[in-house]
């Protein structure tokens, strides 16, 4: 199988299940990562939550689906949500389009950053999907 | 996100809604090896199958088929099939899921009254080529002789025809059968052969846009049509009435596995039925979920649901209790712990080319009594 030469920033961070997070100072914005869009398809409905929720490393923090399949979001930090793309709700395709950029999540404002040390960069991320 | 199960099977190959479309509209093939043949061969062979499934299996004329259902000995159901009849009480071919082909092939032989049975499960190929655009394509590849062109063939009639081309003269089942809800057939084909059949079927359909179609198209196409899946909608527990399916259940005609089980639970009254409902406010109901009163009160499970890639709305299949079960009903979907509003409505889902047929049939037959 060939490896698409997938976007992946040297500066972001990426779980295990596919998010990516942006770090600026202690803000994180987050994302799906293209590898994840294109595994997941035509996307068709997206659950984001509200502001001021607060999720621990690892915790659930909304749901993707494609027209076969949902598949939970989990939330890279421990934060509290304090920006979300509402209008991915309503026209999820942007999540196909553009994930690493306009598809962005939500932005949550972390707790603390020790939590980084548990989730991977670009290199080991890369490795992840290409095995 | 980590649950990509099954992604990795050729669940898709172009793209699910790309795929799906081309089948409402155009022509696909899917690679249907997988599904189970068992043949059933001898002067007991109507017997034995008069007593192990439950349509009425005297009633087939050689090249004609049926869909019906292995019952078991407590009423439910073992498994889904369709009959095809070869020669009146001596020959009829059975294919069944895959799945569950081992388990069949042990039922039969268990229940067997004096027939010969043989699973030929790994001396068949099946590739369905289901569409507006089907027939076209097969008489292409299949119809060098004019009079039994795929095309001339009725629905739900089988029949052997040669394929001939340079390298090959092999002679295959054509059958008028299919679970898209489009016209179309399914082609058994010699095992060894069935590759060459699929690529010159996708070379000689480039013309018609033929394309190959995965599993993921596969069940959005069947649940628009609220078509069955062993294993979501029935199961060995499902009574056949409760799951719509009396129409393939002949126990006035006949005697089968279980029959008094069948016909006491309908006598009693049952107690759910399957439906179609569709969202009316956001979310996609999914296989498992749980279905409820408006005022939250377990009804039933949702049973197979997607959002339909024909109509963009989102459907579903489920079992509800009785009370909830006329179209129009008001229910709800759990949905991750939120009650989500739906409502139950006729199917199938959309107006597919086997519907419109059917209507156009209807009216012409109208007209004919002078409606």
């Amino acid at each position: 199988m060939s490896t698409p030469n997938y976007q992946l920033p040297e500066d972001f961070y990426y779980t295990k299940e596919h998010e990516w997070a942006q770090v600026d100072e202690n803000i994180v914005t987050i994302g799906i990562t293209e590898f994840a869009q294109e595994q997941l398809g035509e996307i068709v409905y997206l659950d984001l939550p509200e502001e001021g929720a607060k999720y621990s490393q690892g915790e659930s923090f909304g749901v993707v689906e494609s027209v076969k399949a949902a598949s939970d979001l989990y939330a890279p930090v421990s934060g509290t949500v304090i920006e979300v793309n509402a209008s991915l709700m309503e026209d999820p395709s942007g999540l196909n389009d553009d994930p690493m950029n306009n598809g962005w999540l939500i932005r949550i404002e972390m707790e603390t950053e020790k939590e980084l040390a548990n989730i991977m960069r670009a290199p080991d991320y890369r490795k992840l999907i290409t095995k | 996100m980590v649950d990509f199960a099954g992604w990795w099977m050729p669940v898709q190959y172009r793209g699910l809604r790309e795929e799906h479309q081309s089948v409402r509209t155009g022509v696909g093939l899917f690679d249907v090896s997988h599904m189970g043949e068992i043949r059933v061969t001898g002067p007991k062979a109507l017997e034995t199958l008069q007593w192990t499934t439950t349509n009425d299996v005297s009633k087939l004329q050689a090249g004609e088929a049926h869909y019906s259902l292995f019952p078991n000995e407590t009423g439910g159901i073992v498994d889904d099939l369709i009959v095809y009849c070869v020669k009146p009480n001596h020959e009829y071919l059975l294919c069944v899921n895959a799945s569950n082909v081992e388990k069949d092939f042990a039922y039969l032989l268990k229940n067997n009254r004096g027939a010969t049975i043989r699973n030929e499960s790994s001396d068949w190929g099946q590739i369905a080529v289901q569409g507006p655009k089907a027939l076209a394509l097969l008489d292409l590849v299949l119809g060098q002789d004019p009079q039994k062109a795929p095309s001339k063939m009725k629905p739900f009639t089988h029949g052997e025809l040669s394929w001939r081309n340079d390298q090959t003269n092999v002679t295959v089942i054509v059958a008028r059968t299919g679970y898209t809800g489009e016209d179309g057939a399914e082609v058994f084909v010699p095992q060894s052969k069935t590759v060459a059949l699929w690529n010159e079927l996708l070379e000689k359909g480039r013309d018609l846009g033929a394309e190959p179609i995965g599993l993921g198209a596969r069940d959005t196409l069947r649940t628009e049509m609220k078509y069955t899946l062993y294993g979501n909608e029935i199961d060995d527990s499902t009574n056949p009435y409760e799951a719509g399916l009396g129409w393939v259940t002949k126990p006035l005609a006949k005697d089968f596995l279980g029959r008094t089980h069948v016909v006491a639970a309908k006598e009693a009254g049952l107690t759910r039925k399957l439906i179609g409902f569709e969202m009316t406010e956001r979310g996609i109901p999914r296989h498992g979920y749980v279905l409820k009163s408006p005022a939250g009160e377990t009804i039933g499970v949702c049973t197979s649901g997607t959002m339909s890639p024909t109509s963009g709305a989102s459907i579903g299949i489920g079992y509800v209790t009785m009370p909830f079960a006329a179209d129009g009903s008001e229910i709800t979907v759990d949905i991750r712990g939120k009650l989500v509003r739906a409502k139950v409505r006729p199917t199938p889902f959309v107006d597919s080319g086997l519907v419109k047929l059917a209507a156009e049939k209807k009216t012409a037959a109208a007209k004919l009594s002078g409606n």
